[in-house]
């Protein structure tokens, strides 16, 4: 048992952290007042190769492993969760899906510009009328001839109206429900594929997030992205990794909430002594403390495991249910640590607490992490 | 070309610093070290200068205790081809003299048309490695410079230094020891891609005798200068508020400036 970090992983984390320091945190308040994608920011993430983390440089990526991913994610997450999503997405959804079940020919067209950041990329699985349902989903893709024709609608799509190369989940036999599920790679100017409403949201508002539609959408036939019909499967694998982003990026939002505060209650002086020096204040960072560093271990369990090729369903669903649970609670108590002015925009922990809530919703719901951890528990004759 | 960079490791600029409880030093606890933010602006320059000359080699050269390897590590991973460091506990303590001799020493034993260095490393703020070292090796000096052009025949360069209410431009000959200030350009930060190469870079390492030196002409023991004692700079004692109208607290004010701050 070793809990120390690797000389890469150390570097990994003090240049992320410096950089977030430097060009991300200052400007986190203006990108979410505007709702505008940062793209200038996005620029310079390519540039350092942070667009293909996981990835193998023989795709163009660096090739790091999941416990740098995870230091990442949370240095990104505790600067500015809007960039921490975009990222998450990118890399775990996205390129990852692609170079989990990509040809080699679909790796160096598809893969290779997004780990090097010349492209971003949104993955659709979430559709008007199935979300934690996702084997519902009713975009259908049929083949004719040489090409494969896409009808139907993605809703809440990460980089939707940003991304030039998006993973589809369709339907490609009704008949069959999740087992007649399979990807396709779809390129931004296809025609018959269009970008519908950007959404206006609570948190997470530098996020890009839109609808996406098909209306006889027409794809190569070697778009087809793995095994026809077993694109669900490959769906939960990418899943896996991605809830340890989100679990990561939690971690980040949760410590920057109580480092705010300890900061805060150290300086804000009521009834003659600093607040910090109340018990009822110090119980809550106490509290905070302990629990992020659970949700820290949690996460660097699942991605310990994925680093050495195990299957980690489990593991990831109860880092990414555990630490997002523990976002939120950071973030609540960390606005009222700040009592009033933790609830106006002066101090940034109310924006910890919108972009927070997230954390408890995308890739599968608090209420779908237990399903999946509980279903690992039993198997699968009870559920 | 072969450029030369002197690097040091220092707390970072962001670390609040304590001084122990005997003066003796500063705690070292929770505090995270980074490159000399100077010696970056020397570092960044090199590497550009390669990448415009679209040849050459840039080796980081450090003195300090094994940690200072990470320094190396971050210069590599940012671009640097090779490192040298200088570790040994009889390099410790040493003054600015003492350490531009040894560096000056491991220098001598490399092939060099250029050496870069920070104007002062941000710690004990002395500003003197750079040009003792440059005496030490008997090279021309510019010192604070902003900005750095090489002739295209690469025997000699132009240098901007920024003086009281002026910028001097200089002609130097090569090679010459330089020393960066803030402006001369924007540090990049190491790449993903950079940080996994960095491990697979050279970091050679040196102690007195492999550099030829006595424990005597280094460290503490080579000094010229001894630390005896740090101290706390005084904390700032709470403002004033003055009360009344106006023309009160601005006869107050001027009074206070006279007689206290003594100022006016
Ligand atoms: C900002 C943002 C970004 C997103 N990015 C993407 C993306 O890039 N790609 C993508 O495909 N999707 C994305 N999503 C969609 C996201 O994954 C879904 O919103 C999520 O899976 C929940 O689906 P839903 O919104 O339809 O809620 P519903 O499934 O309708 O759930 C409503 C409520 O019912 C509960 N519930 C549902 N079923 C059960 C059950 N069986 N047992 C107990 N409780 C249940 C849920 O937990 C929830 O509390 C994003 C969403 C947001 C908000």
């Amino acid at each position: 048992m070793n809990f120390e970090l690797t000389d890469e992983q150390k570097a990994v984390q003090q240049m992320v952290r410096e950089f977030a320091r430097e060009e991300i945190v200052t400007k986190a308040a203006i990108y979410d007042e505007k709702a505008e994608f940062p793209w200038e920011i996005i620029h310079k993430l390519a540039d350092l190769g942070l667009l293909g983390i996981i990835i193998p440089q023989e795709y163009g990526g660096a090739g790091m492993d999941y416990i740098s991913y995870a230091l990442i994610l949370e240095e990104f997450g505790r600067a500015d969760a809007s960039i921490a999503l975009t990222v998450e997405s990118h890399n775990s959804l996205a390129a990852n899906h692609i170079y989990l079940a990509g040809t080699e020919d679909q790796k160096q067209r598809y893969l290779v510009p997004l780990a090097r950041g010349e492209k971003l990329g949104a993955w659709a699985l979430t559709e008007p009328e199935a979300g934690s349902d996702a084997s519902s989903i009713k975009t259908t893709a049929v083949l004719e001839g040489d090409h494969w024709t896409l009808n139907g609608s993605k809703s809440f799509i990460t980089q939707g109206s940003v991304a030039g190369i998006c993973v589809i989940m369709a339907s490609t036999d009704r008949t069959l429900g999740k087992k007649g599920i399979s990807a396709f790679i779809v390129e931004r100017e296809t025609p018959g594929f269009r970008i519908g409403r950007k959404e206006d949201k609570l948190g997470l508002r530098a996020s890009d997030t839109a609808q996406l539609h098909f209306e006889d959408a027409r794809i190569p036939k070697e778009n087809l992205l793995g095994q026809l019909n077993q694109g669900f499967i490959d769906t939960l694998r990418v899943l896996d990794g991605g809830r340890i982003g989100i679990a990561s990026m939690a971690v980040g939002i949760a410590r920057a909430a109580l480092e705010d505060s300890l900061k805060y209650a150290k300086e804000r002086v009521q009834f003659g002594q600093p607040i910090a020096s109340f018990q009822a204040i110090q119980w809550k960072l106490a509290d905070m403390a302990t629990q992020i560093d659970a949700a820290r271990l949690l996460v660097h369990q699942a991605a310990f495991l994925m680093d050495k090729g195990k299957r980690v369903t489990k593991e990831a669903s109860m880092a990414k249910l555990y630490a997002s649970e523990v976002a939120m609670r950071a973030t609540v108590e960390a606005i009222q640590i700040h009592g009033g002015y933790g609830y106006i925009k002066e101090y940034p922990v109310e924006r910890y607490f919108r972009d927070a809530k997230l954390c408890q919703i995308g890739e599968g719901t608090s209420e779908i992490q237990r399903l999946v951890i509980a279903r690992q528990l039993l198997g699968r004759e009870i559920s | 070309m072969k450029i030369i960079v002197c690097l040091k490791q220092v707390p970072d600029t962001a670390a609040t610093i304590k001084v122990k409880p005997d003066g003796s030093g500063v705690e070292t606890e929770g505090i995270t070290y980074v490159i000399n933010p100077y010696d970056e602006f020397a570092l960044e320059e090199a590497l550009r200068i390669k990448e415009r000359l679209g040849e050459g080699e840039v080796t980081v050269i450090t003195l300090g205790p094994p940690k200072a390897k990470e320094a190396l590590r971050t210069a590599l991973a940012m671009g640097a081809d090779k490192g040298v460091h200088l570790s040994d506990p009889a390099f410790e303590g040493g003054d600015s003299y003492a350490t531009a001799k040894a560096l000056a020493r491991a220098i001598q034993g490399l092939p060099y048309d250029l050496i870069l260095c920070g104007k002062q490393a941000v710690d004990d703020d002395a500003a003197q490695v750079g040009p003792a070292m440059a005496e030490l090796l008997g090279l021309p000096q510019a010192c604070v410079i902003t900005k750095l052009e090489i002739d295209a025949n690469r025997k000699k360069a132009v240098v901007h230094r920024q003086i009281e209410g002026a910028s001097e431009i200089m002609e130097v000959s090569l090679p010459a020891v330089f020393t960066a200030q803030k402006g001369l350009n924007e540090p990049r930060y190491p790449s993903l891609k950079g940080i996994m190469g960095a491990k697979k870079k050279e970091i050679a390492e040196h102690n007195p005798s492999s550099l030829g030196l006595s424990p005597e002409e280094v460290g503490l023991a080579g000094s010229k200068v001894k630390i005896l004692k740090l101290s706390p700079p005084p904390s700032r004692a709470t403002g004033k508020i003055l009360e009344g109208e106006p023309r009160e607290q601005a006869s107050q004010l001027v009074k206070l400036l006279r007689e206290e701050a003594k100022i006016i």
